[in-house]
């Protein structure tokens, strides 16, 4: 089986722009979900509103389109309830970070294992282009129209202060990487935020000089910086420039999680009434 | 016949445990109907806390209490936003420990926190003293339905201790003479 | 053998919920329905069942709806203003035809109002509150026994119809205590499997789709969008958007005399009490005091879809009269199935109507 196998055929074609980056961020998915040797029947997509939001739509397993920024909370219900099931989530960044924000963190606070792949192409494409919460500063959108003055939030910082158990950053032109990350994370037990890294050449790169994407995935290249460089520069008392994005493995760490397969919850713990 | 029984004191003194056990004492061990309500404010601890039962032969259609005819009095803030008031034909069970006033109506004085303490070292069974008091006094249940709800109702290991709380209550409402 | 117990109204609901063998309870704390989730949390975890205390009521809602798709019969309990936060997803499960059971215990509004009163301001909301158009069932209960044994009912009625039930509960029926009669097993109407080869969200006559329930290979596709019969977003075609919404609502409103639930008291006298949850107890106190008199009474327990028929079975009615804990929100639905002057006895405050209250309206011809 390859990845194109968990693809629903007779929902193609896609609604996504030529040039956009989600079509990257879905195969990279898939193909780390095959490699898992996950049945279809066992295997649930979860998702918002927005365009990454639409990608369960496109493949062929349960999935639950749900209400925007609500994707996580509706997951852990799936998985809660049903823990045999492998849930994955897609969001975007508008989705996860905004009006699911709070969803966000207490999916990493409880650690529910629930692998989460937002595509981060800091706006909000299906509606036009307005600002999101990681929109950069300086940067113009339809409702930023002088240049966004708000700092933006690193999703990844925010993933691992509230505590998820793996949390990576790559980039839609970090195809291998990416793919590999995602594998890492269903593989890893507990909350897994993978973020992508993504052009919209429809709502963010033609307000934001990136005339082709391929100038806009280029931009996505060239200010990445890998963790372990970061690593090293920090451990050499070098400044790491500013304006950069890290890329790798952010954290990994094997702390308490929700949702495990079919364990025993039978027995009364002490003290509980018979 | 339809008993409407108001309870008061203030919070943690079991005021509204002590309502529970005499509607369970009524509904379980007596075959009767009963409605417990209670009144809840912010507080957690300290404040009037009130609760009242119903309790009647038959189903209980109205379940709130309009016209209590019978107090158990436990606080003196209790006694002034939920006893003052009562009725000249009502009857009143006071903690005399704790409540100084008196109403204008009969008034069956029980030292309850005085005596748990001292006959049983424990103030905090007063309530169960009360309630042993007010069954003596009105039979709105069976002494055996309370003993038994009590018994359900309190935490393991402190059955015996509440049973003596109870008959101490019962004597107590025997010795004491109406005013 | 039957047991017999003391319990409080909330108690009832949770053990009502077990009973009917809801197995998935995800909610938020609030007065005063609290002691729902408490018993569940309590409860559930002995059963094999789940608990999750969410961070929110949207998350709430959507935890039971996610749960309900692995077939799960799921719960939530909340009072107004997380039955507010729940609007959104509430008509998300009415879209997607998501079995599931929301009991608000209702309080004081709007707003944070009174936490800890009774109220009965949320029928409207429960009935319209979440955006388009869409039909949902409500059960109020006026006792503890009710209480119980409606949550059962909502379940059952959830499964059979696939849509969200409420049981609209109040803060007197919720916290009060009393006698409760628990049978030894109650009924319960499994959820109609989707036949093997049917699309998703094909209906046959009944107009509501068999259950293709996650993880048994249907692969199905849930969305909120306006969806066809494969479960495949449309949502720029009218005819289907027309045709679709217009089954969400004929599926129950066509059933409301299947799902109606009433009882009739003197059906040939002139003045007709209607009531629902906690007023129920004073309309039956005032009749049980003036037994010579003869008064009508249409006691509701399925509040919404209104049983219409039940109200013309009142031919001599010549005033109806509406004891709520609101300012008439029923008494405006009523009017609507009746040409009967409808004379609305709000009550504000958080505080039951009391008999002599009623009796004054009575009396006042």
């Amino acid at each position: 089986m390859s990845f194109d196998e968990w693809y629903r055929q007779d929902r193609l074609p896609h609604i996504y722009c030529a040039g956009c980056g989600n079509g990257t961020i879905i195969n990279c998915t898939l193909a780390a979900v095959d490699q898992m040797g996950w049945k279809k029947e066992e295997t649930v997509f979860v998702s918002g509103i927005g365009c990454s939001s639409r990608a369960p739509g496109y493949i062929v397993t349960d999935s639950l389109h749900t209400t925007h920024g609500r994707a996580i909370a509706f997951a852990t219900g799936v998985k809660m309830a049903n823990p045999d099931l492998n849930v994955v989530v897609f969001t975007g960044d508008g989705d996860l970070a905004a009006i699911g924000g709070n969803h966000f963190i207490h999916g990493c606070r409880r650690n529910i294992d629930l692998t989460v792949v937002c595509m981060n192409n800091q706006i909000y494409g299906m509606t036009g282009g307005q600002g999101s919460p990681t929109t950069p500063m300086g940067c113009t959108s339809s409702t930023t129209p002088y240049g966004c003055t708000e700092i933006p939030f690193d999703l990844c910082e925010l993933a691992i202060a509230a505590g998820a158990n793996y949390v990576s950053r790559w980039t839609s032109y970090h195809v291998k990487e990416l793919e590999k990350a995602v594998k890492v994370g269903l593989e890893t037990k507990g909350f897994s935020f993978i973020e992508a890294m993504v052009q919209c050449p429809t709502a963010f790169g033609r307000r934001n000089k990136f005339k082709q994407v391929a100038d806009h995935v280029e931009y996505l290249r060239a200010h990445s910086i890998l963790k372990a460089k970061v690593d090293r520069m920090t451990g050499a008392g070098e400044t790491v420039p500013e304006g950069l994005f890290v890329v790798g493995e952010l954290a990994k760490r094997n702390r308490p999680y929700l949702g495990a397969k079919m364990v025993a919850k039978t027995e009364a713990k002490p003290g509980e009434k018979s | 016949m339809r008993h409407e029984v108001r309870l008061s004191g203030f919070g943690g003194q079991g005021i509204i445990l002590s309502a529970v056990i005499l509607g369970r004492a009524a509904v379980m061990y007596d075959s009767k109907y009963a409605v417990q309500t209670q009144v809840y404010g912010p507080e957690a601890r300290g404040g009037a806390s009130m609760s009242q039962v119903i309790i009647d032969d038959n189903p209980i259609l109205f379940p709130k209490v309009t016209d209590p005819k019978i107090y158990v009095i436990m606080s003196q803030e209790g006694f002034e936003k939920y006893g003052a008031n009562a009725p000249k034909d009502a009857i009143m069970l006071i903690d005399t420990t704790l409540v100084h006033s008196r109403p204008e109506c009969p008034c069956i004085e029980i030292p309850a926190t005085r005596e748990a303490k001292q006959a049983l070292g424990k103030d905090i069974v007063a309530n169960i003293v009360m309630l042993g008091a007010l069954v003596a006094t009105t039979h709105v249940v069976s002494e055996v339905a309370l003993e038994k709800a009590i018994l359900d109702s309190v935490p393991k290991g402190t059955g015996t201790l509440n049973q003596k709380a109870m008959k101490l209550g019962v004597e107590l409402a025997e010795g004491a003479s109406g005013k | 053998m039957t047991r017999t117990e003391f319990w409080q109204g909330n108690t009832a609901c949770a053990e009502g919920a077990l009973a009917a063998g809801c197995n998935f309870f995800g909610g938020y704390p609030i007065t005063p329905s609290t002691e729902v989730a408490e018993h569940m949390a309590s409860e559930l975890p002995k059963r094999n069942g789940v608990f999750i205390q969410m961070e929110d009521e949207i998350a709430s809602m959507a935890s039971i709806i996610g749960a309900s798709w692995t077939g799960a019969r799921a719960m939530t309990a909340t009072s107004g203003p997380g039955f507010s936060l729940m609007m959104e997803n509430i008509g998300f499960a009415a879209m997607t035809e998501t079995p599931c059971v929301v009991v608000n215990v209702q309080r004081g509004g709007p707003s944070t109002g009174q936490p800890t009163m009774a109220a009965q301001g949320d029928m409207l909301q429960a009935r319209f509150g979440s955006h388009g158009d869409y039909s949902i069932i409500a059960l109020c209960p006026a006792t503890v026994q009710e209480m119980y044994e409606m949550t059962v009912k909502a379940f059952n009625l959830a499964d059979t119809y696939r849509v969200p039930v409420f049981l609209m509960a109040d803060e007197v029926v919720g916290h009060m205590r009393e006698k409760i009669i628990i049978p030894d097993a109650v009924e319960r109407v499994p959820r109609r499997e989707l036949a093997r080869g049917t699309l998703p969200f094909h209906t046959g006559g009944d107009l509501a789709p068999g259950f293709p329930q996650f993880g048994r290979g249907y692969s199905v596709h849930v969305t909120g969008l306006t969806h066809d019969e494969r479960g495949y977003p449309a949502a720029t075609n009218p005819k289907l958007h027309a045709a679709l919404v217009q089954r969400l609502v004929d599926k129950i409103e066509l059933a409301r005399d299947t799902i109606a639930d009433y009882d009739i008291i003197n059906p040939d006298a002139e003045d007709l009490f209607i009531a629902y949850g906690a007023p129920v107890r004073t309309v039956q106190q005032v009749m049980h005091d003036r037994p010579k008199e003869k008064i009508g009474f249409l006691r509701l327990r399925t509040v919404w879809p209104f049983p219409e028929k039940a109200l013309s079975l009142f031919k001599n009615a010549k005033r109806v009269l509406v004891p709520e804990m609101n300012l008439g929100q029923m008494a405006r639905e009523f009017e609507r199935h009746t040409k009967v002057s409808v004379i609305s006895i709000p009550k504000l405050g958080g505080e039951l109507h009391t008999p002599d209250e009623l009796v004054a309206v009575l009396e006042a011809r």
